[in-house]
């Protein structure tokens, strides 16, 4: 017992105290110094909330049990005074969370902010802050150090940011560092350099790692040791090599057979030639105008060229800033291009007006990125989905029973319309969206991030219904991802997008198997657990 | 499927008087004021059946006499009963405090939504909002009522048009942060007409900021209705009104002068009643004040 650095015993947390309110239902972890124990589970499986715990950081309405115990070396957290956990907090223990756009403070130097952390904590003397500043901020890798330590945050970028706040944590040499989804709000590349910083510094400096992800791929990159927790119970705790080859749980099992594989999909034999969606050396360039002075131009598109079959699903895949979904708002005209032609139906909608344009919607719809806000939280379910049909005259009754059909259709049932949309989870809602844009019988879905914001269970469930409604209704899908796991998965053509440019463009086997630009290589390199084949619990170098 | 359908019951489908009864009943300052309010209003309705004297009515005899049982807040200058003219001054100014803020909040909420979601619109019509709101608007009250008079209209002009830039610029941001909701989106690739995605879309979304907005107008429309009576920029000074009942007892406040200091006590109580009724609505209606509670 002597060498575990963490140990979390029976811990219970629940709303306001009550016993039949639990949300963490008897955790039981324990970290040894440099190990990295990754903390697995989809939202409200209380993850967070245990880390939150750890660090004397939960909100006042959620109360640890009597009964819980959380010790770090050997010294009880729970019960420990807000000085003392303040103390701790810098000194032993210390977190970085997801969002590294809040979590700076916008208005002071980061060079600053990690020095604070020293002026409070240490009896060190302003220069020997300064340089011990300076050696950390070296040692997360941040380029030229003595500019960036006057830099303010939005100076810099996610991946920079991150590693200040990684900086901030270390800076007093903690034995554990806690890390909340540290890498999810970053581009994959940027992950990809996070989560091995994070390796390094846990060797260099002997700390031990708590690190909460809901990313199977992730866990196979630094876990040594994986809990697996679902709505507050732990499923099961393993070394990850066993975990990944021998899970105990049909829930750990589900949930790793649900990671789309970097594998892309066999090619669909069959191919109609009936083009449904084309354009033609599209261009959006935002700025450059202005009445007294010349914005700076940003190119968000340039000469992108696509053509989607009926019946196919072409993917567009790039990091943030890449202009994929500026392609996909031109697209839907949601923004006007700058040039370019958008073929729809067979008519170039690209310069038309509003009113032309109208007719044309039927033909295209869309489905977003974030579920909770894509339906009018005030009106029931079944107004959002008949508004584009009652537009195009159909009768309100007639409406309705196709708006019942259609529910069923994306396996919710008929009497969903009557609700309103908070009655129903993520991946309910991205359902009932889905209802929405095929009420129109477009002959085009664009799906911006549709999957991106769910739970990796429900991501699979919502995959393999496109894909079904594909089959049955002959839809053309433009899938617009991040991730190339759901890219391979769902794709026949794949489109990699960078500051702008296409990069790569052709069948998904040939850009995501044998790609032949170096950022398409860079970018496949990047994805976290790409070398592990989740589905079949091995690694792909083992596969027969 | 293994995402059930939740049975939580939606906390949206309260009845309207139970909300309500919550507003009022949120903190004993708040039931105060609801009260006093209640009062104010009842009294000034039913003023003829409440008011033991004709406020206009001219009794020489009895000049600025102090509080007695037949008078019971004393008399004027002219021996009018102070307490009949505070009770009938209050119809005026409920009348144009209401009335102001009913019309601003609809010209603001028309204009706001006009300039939040068509362009060119918005560039014209928030140059002359950012011109309006550099007058102060005591001085653009009087400008408007000596250009036409004053009468009861012109006075309820004078006060709403200060108030609607205000409005605008509420509506405004509400509008441009609602537009970029993806439903919003949704509707336009659903080929809905910008008359309906404003109704059904963005309007929802301004109304309950709009009842905290109009609550606040409405306290201060009242007050400049009292200031302008009291500059003698209000109506006719015959009508009693708050203001020109101070007005008109200025020059004897050293004989009595409970002739400015009732209705001035009134108009402050009236004012902070509405003010403390408007924080109440706001802290109900506002998702994050109400799940400030939760979260810290």
């Amino acid at each position: 017992m002597s060498d575990t650095l963490l140990d979390i015993r029976n811990l219970r947390i629940a709303l306001n105290g009550e016993n039949d309110k639990q949300v963490v239902k008897g955790l039981n972890l324990s970290i040894e110094p440099g190990q990295t124990m990754c903390l697995v589970g989809e939202s409200g499986s209380g993850k967070s909330l245990s880390a939150l715990a750890t660090m004397g950081l939960l909100p006042p309405v959620l109360t640890p049990l009597s009964g819980s115990s959380i010790k770090l070396k050997g010294e009880e957290l729970l019960t420990a005074s807000p000085n003392r956990l303040r103390e701790l907090r810098a000194t032993s223990m210390s977190m970085i969370f997801q969002e590294p756009m809040t979590a700076l403070n916008p208005v002071a130097r980061v060079g600053q902010q990690i020095e604070e952390v020293l002026e409070f904590h240490s009896d060190l003397s302003a220069s020997d802050r300064r340089k011990r500043v300076i050696e950390m901020m070296e040692q997360v890798h941040l380029p030229d150090v003595d500019k960036m330590y006057r830099s303010f945050p939005h100076q810099l970028s996610g991946g920079q940011r991150q590693r200040i706040m990684i900086a901030m944590a270390l800076v007093m040499r903690p034995q554990l560092l806690i890390a909340d989804e540290p890498t999810t709000a970053l581009d994959v590349t940027t992950q990809a350099q996070i989560l091995s910083l994070i390796r390094e510094l846990r060797e260099e400096q002997g700390a031990a790692v708590l690190f909460i992800t809901h990313d199977m791929g992730v866990v196979s990159e630094i876990a040594d040791d994986v809990t697996v927790l679902k709505l507050g119970e732990v499923m099961e705790s393993q070394p990850v090599e066993t975990l990944l080859r021998r899970p105990q749980t049909d829930y750990t099992r589900d949930l790793l057979q649900s990671v789309p594989s970097q594998v892309p999909r066999m090619a669909r034999d069959g191919v109609s030639t009936d083009v449904v969606l084309a354009t033609d050396d599209l261009c959006k360039t935002y700025g450059g105008g202005g009445l007294f002075s010349k914005s700076r131009e940003v190119k968000a598109a340039r000469d992108v060229s696509i053509k989607l079959m009926k019946g196919r699903t072409l993917g567009i895949v790039g990091e943030s800033g890449s202009g994929k979904s500026t392609v996909a708002r031109c697209i839907m005209r949601l923004i006007d291009p700058t040039s370019g032609a958008i073929m729809v139906g067979g008519k170039d909608i690209a310069t038309m007006s509003q009113k032309e344009l109208k007719p044309q919607r039927k033909n295209i719809q869309i489905v977003f990125q974030d579920p909770m806000r894509s339906l009018n939280p005030r009106i029931e379910v079944g107004q959002s989905i008949i508004e584009g049909p009652l537009n195009f005259g159909v009768p309100r009754s007639q409406a309705m029973d196709r708006a019942r059909e259609l529910l069923e259709l994306v396996g919710l049932p008929a009497s969903a319309v009557d609700r309103f949309p908070h009655q129903f989870s993520g991946g309910q809602r991205q359902r009932i969206a889905i209802a929405r844009a095929l009420a129109m019988d477009p002959d085009v879905l664009v799906a911006d991030e549709a999957v991106s914001a769910l739970d990796v269970s429900v991501q699979a469930q919502v995959l393999d219904l496109l894909a079904e409604l594909q089959e049955r209704l002959g839809l053309g899908i433009l899938f617009i991802t991040h991730d190339l796991g759901v890219a391979a998965q769902i794709c026949d053509e794949v489109l990699v997008m960078q500051h702008g440019r296409v990069v790569e463009y052709g069948p998904a086997g040939q850009v995501l198997g044998a790609p032949q630009q170096d950022y398409t290589k860079a970018l496949i390199s990047a994805a976290p657990g790409r070398h592990w084949d989740f589905a079949n619990f091995r690694p792909f170098a083992e596969a027969p | 499927m293994t995402d059930q359908m939740t049975s939580v019951a939606p906390p949206d489908r309260i009845s309207p008087l139970t909300k309500v009864r919550e507003i009022v009943t949120s903190s004993p300052l708040v039931l105060i004021a609801a009260i006093i309010l209640v009062i104010i209003v009842l009294s000034a309705l039913f003023a003829p059946w409440v008011v033991p004297h004709d406020p206009v009515r001219l009794t020489p005899s009895v000049r600025l006499k102090p509080p007695s049982e037949e008078f019971w807040l004393g008399t004027d200058a002219y021996g009018r009963d102070l307490f009949s003219r505070i009770i009938y001054g209050g119809r005026i100014s409920l009348v144009v405090g209401v009335a102001a803020a009913v019309f601003a909040v609809i010209f603001g909420l028309l204009l706001g939504l006009l300039a939040g979601y068509i362009r060119w619109i918005d560039a014209v019509l928030m140059r002359m909002v950012d011109g309006l709101m550099a007058i102060p608007s005591i001085l653009l009250a009087i400008a408007i009522v000596s250009l036409w008079g004053a009468s009861l209209w012109t006075v309820l002009v004078a006060i709403t048009i200060p108030e609607v830039p205000r409005v605008v610029r509420l509506v405004r941001s509400l509008v441009l942060s609602a537009r970029e909701e993806p439903y919003v989106e949704a509707a336009i690739a659903a080929g809905s007409s910008t008359a309906l995605i404003m109704r059904r879309h963005l309007v929802p979304n301004t109304i309950a900021p709009l009842i905290i907005q109009g609550t606040y107008i409405c306290a201060s429309a009242i007050l400049t209705e009292a200031i302008l009576s009291f500059l003698g920029a209000g109506i006719n000074p015959e009508t009693p009104s708050w203001g020109n009942i101070m007005a008109e007892g200025r020059i004897y406040f050293q004989i009595n002068p409970g002739i400015v200091l009732w209705p001035g006590l009134v108009v402050s109580v009236a004012i902070l009643s509405i003010n403390l009724l408007g924080d109440a609505v706001r802290d109900a209606l506002d998702p994050r004040m109400a799940k400030r509670g939760i979260e810290r």
